[in-house]
């Protein structure tokens, strides 16, 4: 496993030689984004109006946290099944994020979009929450706050460990690496 | 005849969703900790070693083991001597529930209507579950279920002669397709028989079984064997990042069906198992 220590955001150029299976460590600001807010993004572009973030360099990371209980920074965090925001991705790349830090598998056409885009869906870890929540040290609501845990936060990370699920040339890490271990 | 004022299960319930949301049972932990053992991907290692350190600092700080609090499945096992005064008895359930999710900083995931999605921000209403079982006494316990695991179950009738193999096929397929969707190591709790609403809740209720005991009937005992065994085979792994351990256990419920039917349904359970009982 090789490991790197990067900072947000992210080039295209950044991730370019990244591998699936690589270890990241990433520092820096990255936005929450998931059904809800995705889909408000989307109704926004299709009325020709603004969104309030400007992707450009992102990096989104589909989670919706916990409240945060008084004397803590940030309340229990991880990422959501990245499957559902699928039908966003291009989207997503068209706006210029670079990273999609999620869970779990997904539709073939994302490795693809990966490859046209230059970019990387990155893996988190589903249900580490309580750890996880160790690594924001800063959190912040910068659109949609109706939408509670599905609004979109900006938040400070610091070496918020994730593993490189597909790389920019469409490589996906657990089609790799189930092919290893399957016996059937 | 024991009456019970309905306000009784108020902090009951209160507290079982902050306990089930901040604890993990050490039977789930010690569960992790037999995957590690066997597990040969120094990926999944990794992982798991990270859910045990995830769940033993969750207790300690009273913090969510996951950030998905889930929906609040209750279910309660009434004993037919008890008979209920003062308000009613669901809303008080959802008032115990409104109550912890709200004291304990538990995320608040359900909206009001599925099609135009509302957050009811305080994780009501609960789905709930009640039995009459023999007694005085009621049994609760609060489960509260993920969106990750609970989306992939399944369900299908089969026809009486696919039998045990149409069984094994219909759940194995069940879970290759899910795949590191719902958060794996998972627990696989299948319903056999019934009709098709009794069939998916004996599948729930299968996966508050604790991990490792068997079914008494040989016959169950032997299929949840040969299920784990497959399942494990599919290389699917902690989190679908590969593995040779994909299921932590499976717990298989049966209950008496119609002439015509083999009903089968496939509850999933993420790692993170959460559920906590208490009785009045």
């Amino acid at each position: 496993m090789k490991e790197y220590h990067l900072s947000l955001p992210l080039s295209k150029e950044d991730v370019k030689d990244l591998e699936i299976g690589d270890v990241l460590y990433l520092t820096g600001y990255l936005y929450t984004s998931r059904d809800a807010a995705h889909k408000r993004f989307e109704q926004t572009l299709a009325a020709g109006g603004e969104l309030p973030i400007d992707f450009t360099n992102q990096t989104i990371f589909y989670a919706g946290p916990c409240p945060t209980k008084p004397g803590r920074t940030m309340g229990s965090i991880a990422p959501t099944t990245s499957m559902r925001m699928d039908r966003y991705v291009e989207m997503t790349f068209k706006l210029g994020i670079t990273a999609m830090i999620g869970k779990g598998d997904r539709s073939k056409y994302v490795a693809d979009l990966c490859r046209e885009y230059g970019g990387v869906y990155l893996l988190s870890i589903g249900g580490a929450s309580a750890i996880i929540s160790n690594q924001v040290k800063a959190c912040e609501v910068v659109a949609y706050e109706d939408l509670g845990t599905e609004s979109v936060k900006k938040l400070y990370v610091e070496n918020l460990r994730v593993i490189v699920g597909i790389d920019t040339k469409g490589n996906v890490f657990q089609d790799r690496e189930i092919q290893k271990y399957r016996r059937i | 005849m024991r009456i019970i004022n309905t306000e009784a299960v108020v902090p009951v319930i209160r507290d079982l969703a902050i306990k089930a949301c901040y604890e993990l049972d050490d039977n789930v932990i010690d569960a992790y900790r037999k995957a590690l053992k066997k597990e040969e991907s120094p990926y999944s290692r990794d992982t798991l070693q990270l859910l045990i350190q995830n769940a033993e600092y969750a207790k300690k700080e009273q913090i969510a083991v996951c950030h998905d609090t889930g929906t609040a499945v209750v279910m309660m096992e009434i004993g037919q001597e008890v008979a209920w005064e003062g308000k009613s008895l669901i809303d008080q359930i959802n008032e115990g529930i409104r109550q912890g999710y709200r004291d304990g900083y538990l995320r608040k995931s359900i909206v009001r209507d599925p099609l135009d999605r509302v957050n009811t921000n305080d994780n009501t209403p609960a789905v709930i579950h009640t039995e009459i079982v023999e007694g005085d006494k009621v049994h609760i316990t609060v489960m509260p279920k993920g969106g990750g695991s609970e989306n992939m179950g399944s369900f299908t009738t089969l026809v009486p002669g696919e039998g045990i193999e149409g069984v094994k096929k219909f759940v194995l397929d069940s879970v290759k397709y899910a795949g590191g969707k719902t958060c794996p190591p998972i627990i696989v709790g299948v319903g056999v028989g019934g009709t098709m609403d009794y069939c998916t809740f004996i599948a729930k209720k299968a996966l508050l079984r604790p991990i490792g005991q068997r079914h008494p009937k040989a016959l169950y005992a032997k299929l949840e064997e040969e299920l784990i065994e497959e399942i494990n085979k599919m290389g699917i792994g902690t989190l679908g990042m590969g593995g040779t351990v994909t299921a932590l256990d499976v717990h298989i419920e049966y209950y008496p069906c119609h002439i015509t039917a083999l009903p089968v349904a496939v509850n999933l359970q993420c790692h993170s198992s959460r559920h906590a009982s208490a009785v009045i």
